[in-house]
Formats: structure tokens, C-alpha cells, sequence
């Protein structure tokens, strides 16, 4: 069912006091829409989504003046056009009908043009004066427009749309008042009358005929819907039809349609031409355009560097290096500081608590839980400030239009660069990042190989078992044998990634990605204030709504782990405690206690039932409930391997080390050989043991299937991988099964 | 003579002529390729692929899979 139509039936209708004037805000992308929008309303906005789609919601109050009625902004996705083709634009096309539920209708339209790119922005505009709403335009980018020798006459371009035009400038509140004035003016201007588009015959008949013949099925379509219905086949106006009055209705659409064609002109030849050829006519009214300036000159200078053979790839790989460094290193001492935050809290906790179920509880189910998901922050802040940097300057297209080859040869995209890169430090923001790709398809397939990246948790895994078993030799005399482990760790993920991408896009998401065309906006300085909205905005979302998943999950991994706690296990060994008053002792007795749950607990009995399971891969029970205690995140396996071998303080990777390599299994053989290392990294390196990441992953793809599907590939990869990397390592040396 | 947009060279200039073959017309037609629009190739990414192409006065992205479907009347 369609989304939208179904947020239309089930949502309860919340109504907005009457006084409320409802004005949409549209523009095309890069036209500067979202910084207008937060110079309009300030801090007075709402984000949330659209019930029951991933469609952002962000609404805000527009800052009062004078007596008028509160006025409310809605800001809608950024589109070229209003032949909806995305989730977004079909959102934004049923808010402007008025079809929203929970919505009321908008009264008026604020439609955000950027005057140095005029002739394209005003094709969505003359879509957007059609639906019959009072509109306002306000021209930004003057700035650009003047370095470009553009300059506009206001007063005649408004005559020609028959609407208010207000040239304005965010940053300084240039031209802000005057635009609030004319907004507090929309209710009282008169009915819109359609700009004089002189479509040909074909186009006007069939939108009369789709007025007036679709009304037995209950509806009678404005100007602008019935244009749509006419020249987008099979498009989201058509397909939330068929599911408001079933089939015969769209039937009749395609009869209207078949009636009135024009064999050599399809009807979308025809809006567009006649569209483009009344906006140029408008444009050579209401534009002098002088020699082209100095202004522009620069920004050429500055493509052919960027995107230069030679200078624009060495570009590239210097700014994604400091990106990856700084979500790598930047990160770390916000991340320890949280970690020792809540270790600081744990101990207040348990302190206050005593060690019973509930102490346990808070420790480590509610503080061990939060943490687990508020560590991720800083990341996530850094690399979101870093992106919308990026994206404002104008240099992300650029980073997709000189990496697309490559992304292409699987299905990819350009777009698709950022994500993955992300990825490595962490698939949480990068799985967020791959929203900056429109084809669904791709942006898909983007998000199931995300996690495929080595990321910063997989790191203390590499590191404790790399040093536990692989011997530092020099090869070559130039690289360390350990390195080696280290990359050939990060280079599997990657090289799996291209065959599954490729096998993704011929199966899951099948057909071609519609167009990868991008546009390449001039570069300019990045407005600090909305960059660092973003951040906010993005870093909110991720707490609330991801952090409430990875919450409940560690809950339930805790109890799993904590219970049945027997009190005969404590009684014991509070008897051999009395005994002692060694220190070290004692410590050694705390371990093995906690050892002991561990082996009592639900989690070590599942560890035992799975250890047929996983002998393949040279494991033994402990490392198999380990395994399972990491599902909610694959660092945490480093802190159960130290309670499961006794180590107590796992934080010191020296004594963890020591203890992993002194581990002996039943018949007393070392338990971490070279295989069975190398198997657990394996593992790990293709597993999804991270439940922050799968929480994102439902979010972005709104279903659970996504994310089941991730765990249930990569699981697969992750056991068949350790399976070869173990039987084939023994093999190599010389070990017999 | 016509030739397709994918054959230009860096610099090259037409007018748009038609669409051909496996492309998605609509949207091109909406970022304002219409026949008659005059286009210009400012570059071709380090690899080959995509290009950048001038229309309208912007600067747009486009992969020579694409390309190849339109065909120019060359200036």
C-alpha cells in the first residue's frame, strides 16, 4: 500500500486552532530554502516525521509582527518538479492537496527561488502557481546572481507571475521583514488566477476533460493535479488514485489520456517545452544580463582544480583523509570521556544500589545501555558537521560527479562514496549519510554494505587478538606481519562489498537507478548557522529514535546474561572470601564469581547449545556465548571474553591479552591458536553485531525487513568466513583436524 | 549532422535534438533539456565518466550512459 495514502486513513486527526494560517515553503534543492526557513522562524520549530513514513515533518512558527494571525511555515522537500517521483516529493504533492491526514490544508506557498538560476527554478514555480494558492517568491542568491552579471527587475518579474517577489538575504536579514509583511498579507489576496501558459490543444483537452470526467469516482481535480494525472503515467498521483477509487478510475485516466494524444508529441514534451518557452520569455523581460564577471571566472578556476585529472583526485583524497581522521580521532576524547562518564555513573549506581538484581539492572542494563548508544554521538556530530559543510561549499557534488565511475560498475552511485567512507569509523552516521542519495534502489543497496565497512568497534577486536597471536615479523623488511592482519581485516569487507553490491542491484533492487543527474552548484561559504542546525537536528534524531531500540535490546541481553543467578554461587564464595584477606586474592575470587555466573547464566547455557554449532570454526562455548552477548554491539565481545577467562578488569588489554593466550580448552591445548583467532576476526569483521546500526537501518528503511535481512546475510558471510579462514589456516599449518 | 551528447568533446556545443533509447526523457525535460535548448560540455570527469554539462545557465552532472540517448545538433 502506498505510504502516504495509508498515513491518510490511520492517523488520527489533530486540529490546528482556526486562527492559523498555514503557508507550504518549496523551492528546488541548493537554492539556500532551508536557511531562509530558520531565518523566518528562528528556534521556533517542530521536527519529527510524517506518521508512519520516513519522511521528515519540520514546521515552524513564523516570528510575529504586528497584530496579524500566527502564521505556521511547513518546509517541504526540495524538488525540481511536481511529477512526484520520490516518497518526499509525493509528500509534499499530497500537503499541497490538502490529503495529509493530521494535515490541514495550506492556505499559501512560499516558493523559494535562486536568482542565479533562474530559468530552471521558475519551471517548478509555474507548477506551483497553478495549484491555485495565494503564493509569495523570495529571490535568493542575489549575491551570486550580481557576480554573474545577473541582475533582476522584482517589480516585472512579479507582474509576469502575478505574485509578490522579494529579493532577500538570510544571512544579513536583508529583505526578512518585507518578506514576513507580504507573507501576513496572503490571506487577504484574491483567488490565484493560473499564469497564461499557452499549452497546446492535446495538454488542454485532456486536463478539462480529467477536471470534469473523474467525477463519478468522487473526484474533481484542480489545474495543477490534473495535469499530473495527464502527463505522469504511472506517477504518484496516478498510483494514490487507483488506491483512493480503485482501478476503473485510473482506467479512465488512461482513456482520457489515449483520447487526446498526440502521436509525435507525448504530453511531457509538450508541458515542457511550452513551460520553458513561457519562462524564457519572462526571463528575457525581466533579466539584463551584463559581461560575465570576475565572480564567475573564480569558480571556474576552482572546478578545474577540483576536478582536475591529477589535482581534483589528490583534493578528494585529502579531504575525505581528514573526514575519516577526524571521525576516527577528533571523536576520541568525547568518546572516552562518556565512557568514563558512565562508568563513573555505574559505580555511583551500584554503589547506592548494592550488587542485587536491581543494582545490576541500572549498571549494567540502563547505564551500560545508554552508554552504549550516547558513545556514538560524537561521532555522529563530527561527521554530520563535516557532510553539511561539505554540502553547503557545493564540493559533495563534486566528490560524487569524480568517484561515480567507479560506484557505477556495481550499481552504485557517486552518491553513494560518502556513506560508505563514513562507515569505517562508524555504519551509525553513515547509514544516516546515505540519505543524500535520491534513487531509492541505490540508496538501498548503499545502506545494506555499510556495515560490510570495518568501523572504529571492530578495532579493539583486531587489536587485543592480533597481539594475543600473530607473531611481529617483518616481511620484506618493511611491513609487520601484525599490520598486515590489521589490513587485510579492513580490505575484507571492502572487497566483498563490490560482488554483493552488484548482486544486491540485479536482484533485491533490480532495473535501472533512475538518472544520476546532479546537479553541480556553485561553491560558496557555508552558512554556520544552518550547518550547525543540522548537526543538532540529526544528532536529536538519532538519540530518540535509534537510542530507544539499542536500549531495549540491551536490556534483554543483560537479563539473558544475569539471569538465573543463583544465590548458592554467592553464599560460596562469600565462605571463601571470609578466609582470605589478600588483595590479590580477592580479586581473583571477584573473577572467578562473575566466571561462574557466566557459566550458570542463560547466555552460557545458549553459548553450550550453540557449540556444535560453532566447533567449525574452532570455538569453543565460552567464545560462543561471548558471541551472543555482542549482539548488541561487537566491542562489547572484548568485556565478556575478560569476565568469561576470568580477568576481571577487562579495560587492560595487557592482562586480556595475556589471559586470551594462556586460555586452555578441555584437553588442555591452547584455546587461541593462530585458526581460531583468525576465525574470530573474521567473524567479527562481517558480522552484524551492532544494534545501533540495524536500529538505523529500520529507521531509514521504515520496515524490519531491512534489517533483518543485513543480519541474516552478513551472519551467514560472518559463519562461512570463519568456517574457511579456520579449516584453511589449519590446513596451511599443518595442524590436523 | 547530428551526433549524441556522449561524442561532444570538453568545450563542444549543440542544441538538444531528440531522446532515444532507454532514458528516463521526463526528468532531463524538467532540468530544462528541451529541444532547441542550447547545451554546452564543460568537462569530463577524471575517469571518463560522468560529464558536466552547461544548460540554462547551471551546471549539471550527467553519465555518459545517458548522454549517449540525446542527440545534438552540434553548433
Amino acid at each position: 500500500m502506498n505510504p502516504v495514502e495509508s498515513v491518510a486513513r490511520q492517523a488520527p486527526v489533530q486540529s490546528t486552532p482556526a486562527a492559523l494560517f498555514r503557508i507550504a515553503v518549496l523551492g528546488n534543492p541548493n537554492t539556500g530554502k532551508s536557511t531562509l526557513f530558520n531565518a523566518l522562524t528562528g528556534s521556533r520549530q517542530k521536527i519529527g516525521n510524517y506518521p508512519g513514513v520516513t519522511v521528515e515533518r519540520k514546521v515552524g512558527r513564523l516570528r510575529a509582527e504586528g497584530p496579524t494571525s500566527p502564521i505556521e511555515l511547513i518546509d517541504l522537500p526540495g524538488t525540481y518538479s511536481m511529477a512526484a517521483r520520490s516518497l518526499d516529493e509525493q509528500l509534499a504533492t499530497e500537503v499541497l492537496l490538502g490529503r495529509v491526514a493530521g494535515e490541514d490544508p495550506v492556505q499559501g506557498l512560499l516558493v523559494v527561488v535562486d536568482a542565479s538560476n533562474l530559468e530552471r527554478n521558475l519551471y517548478l514555480t509555474t507548477q506551483l502557481l497553478e495549484f491555485g494558492l495565494p503564493v509569495v517568491v523570495a529571490l535568493t542568491m542575489i549575491d551570486i546572481a550580481e557576480h554573474r552579471g545577473i541582475e533582476i527587475d522584482g517589480r516585472r518579474l512579479a507582474d509576469a507571475l502575478n505574485a509578490p517577489v522579494v529579493a532577500v538575504h538570510p544571512v544579513s536579514g536583508k529583505g526578512i521583514d518585507e518578506l514576513r509583511a507580504r507573507m501576513a498579507d496572503l490571506g487577504d489576496m484574491p483567488a490565484r488566477v493560473r499564469p497564461p501558459i499557452p499549452y497546446p490543444e492535446p495538454l488542454r483537452r485532456g486536463v478539462e476533460a480529467m477536471q470534469h470526467r473523474l467525477e463519478p469516482h468522487g473526484l474533481r481535480p484542480g489545474f495543477a493535479e490534473a495535469i499530473r494525472l495527464l502527463v505522469d503515467q504511472g506517477g504518484a498521483i496516478e498510483r494514490s488514485l487507483s488506491e483512493r477509487s480503485g482501478t476503473e478510475a485510473v482506467a479512465l485516466v488512461r482513456t482520457i489520456r489515449e483520447e487526446n494524444a498526440d502521436p509525435a508529441q507525448p504530453y511531457i514534451l509538450q508541458e515542457s517545452v511550452t513551460r520553458y518557452a513561457w519562462i524564457r520569455e519572462i526571463v528575457s523581460q525581466t533579466v539584463r544580463r551584463q559581461a560575465v564577471s570576475r565572480g564567475s571566472q573564480g569558480q571556474e578556476r576552482l572546478d578545474r582544480v577540483l576536478t582536475h585529472k591529477f589535482w581534483g583526485l589528490l583534493a578528494l583524497v585529502i579531504v575525505m583523509g581528514a573526514v575519516f581522521q577526524s571521525i576516527f580521532s577528533a571523536a576520541t576524547p568525547a568518546m572516552d570521556l562518556i565512557d568514563r562518564g558512565t562508568g563513573a555513573l555505574g559505580t555511583l549506581a551500584s554503589g547506592a544500589l548494592g550488587d542485587g538484581a536491581l543494582g545490576s539492572l541500572v549498571v549494567d542494563g540502563v547505564i551500560g545501555g545508554v552508554g552504549s548508544v550516547v558513545i556514538f554521538l560524537p561521532q555522529i556530530l563530527i561527521l554530520f558537521f563535516l557532510i553539511a559543510l561539505l554540502e553547503e561549499s557545493g564540493y559533495l557534488a563534486r566528490a560524487a560527479f569524480l568517484m561515480d565511475r567507479i560506484f557505477a560498475r556495481v550499481g552504485l552511485s557517486g552518491r553513494s562514496f560518502i556513506p560508505l567512507l563514513s562507515s569505517f569509523a562508524c555504519a551509525v552516521p553513515g547509514v544516516m549519510a546515505s540519505r543524500v542519495i535520491e534513487d531509492r534502489k541505490t540508496r538501498m543497496a548503499t545502506i545494506l554494505l555499510a556495515p560490510l565497512m570495518s568501523c572504529s568497534a571492530r578495532l579493539p577486536v583486531y587489536t587485543v587478538l592480533i597481539a594475543a597471536v600473530v607473531p611481529s615479523v617483518m616481511v620484506l623488511g618493511l611491513v609487520d606481519t601484525q599490520a598486515l592482519a590489521m589490513l587485510a581485516m579492513y580490505l575484507l569487507g571492502i572487497t566483498l562489498a563490490w560482488p554483493l553490491g552488484w548482486i544486491f542491484r540485479r536482484t533485491l533492487f533490480r532495473g535501472k537507478s533512475s538518472a544520476f543527474l546532479i546537479e553541480l552548484p556553485p561553491y560558496r561559504v557555508p552558512q554556520w548557522n544552518s550547518v550547525l542546525r543540522t548537526v543538532l537536528e540529526r544528532g536529536w534524531a538519532f538519540l530518540v529514535r535509534a537510542g530507544t531500540v539499542i536500549f531495549a535490546i540491551s536490556i534483554v541481553v543483560w537479563a539473558l546474561n544475569y539471569f538465573p543467578h543463583p544465590t548458592e554461587i554467592h553464599d560460596r564464595y562469600d565462605g571463601l572470601r571470609n578466609q582470605t584477606t589478600d588483595a590479590s586474592a580477592l580479586t581473583e575470587l571477584d573473577a572467578r564469581e562473575a566466571a561462574e555466573y557466566q557459566h550458570q547464566s542463560f547466555l552460557g547455557k545458549a553459548g553450550k547449545l550453540i557449540e556444535p554449532l560453532v566447533r567449525p570454526l574452532g570455538w569453543d562455548w565460552r567464545i560462543g556465548s561471548a558471541a551472543i552477548a555482542s549482539f548488541p554491539a561487537r566491542e562489547v565481545v572484548i568485556s565478556t571474553l575478560g569476565v568469561i577467562f576470568s580477568v576481571g578488569d577487562s579495560e587492560n588489554e595487557d592482562t586480556l591479552r595475556r589471559s586470551i593466550v594462556n586460555a586452555r580448552r578441555e584437553d588442555g591445548s591452547r584455546l587461541f591458536d593462530l585458526a581460531t583467532a583468525l576465525s574470530l576476526m573474521v567473524f567479527f569483521a562481517l558480522c552484524a553485531q551492532c544494534a545501533a546500526t540495524l536500529a538505523v537501518i529500520r529507521r531509514e528503511a521504515n520496515s524490519w525487513r531491512w534489517p533483518a535481512f543485513v543480519f541474516g546475510y552478513m551472519s551467514v558471510l560472518a559463519y562461512l568466513g570463519a568456517l574457511c579462514t579456520y579449516q584453511v589456516t589449519r590446513l596451511l599449518t599443518g595442524v590436523s583436524g | 549532422m547530428e551526433t549524441t551528447l556522449d561524442r561532444l568533446r570538453a568545450g563542444g556545443r549543440g542544441q538538444v535534438a531528440a531522446f532515444l533509447g532507454d532514458i528516463d526523457a521526463q526528468r532531463y525535460l524538467e532540468m530544462g533539456l528541451t529541444p532547441g535548448t542550447e547545451i554546452e560540455v564543460v568537462r569530463f570527469a577524471p575517469l571518463g565518466d560522468p560529464m558536466e554539462i552547461r544548460v540554462r545557465g547551471y551546471a549539471l552532472s550527467i553519465r555518459k550512459s545517458d548522454a549517449a540517448c540525446i542527440t545534438i545538433l552540434p553548433a
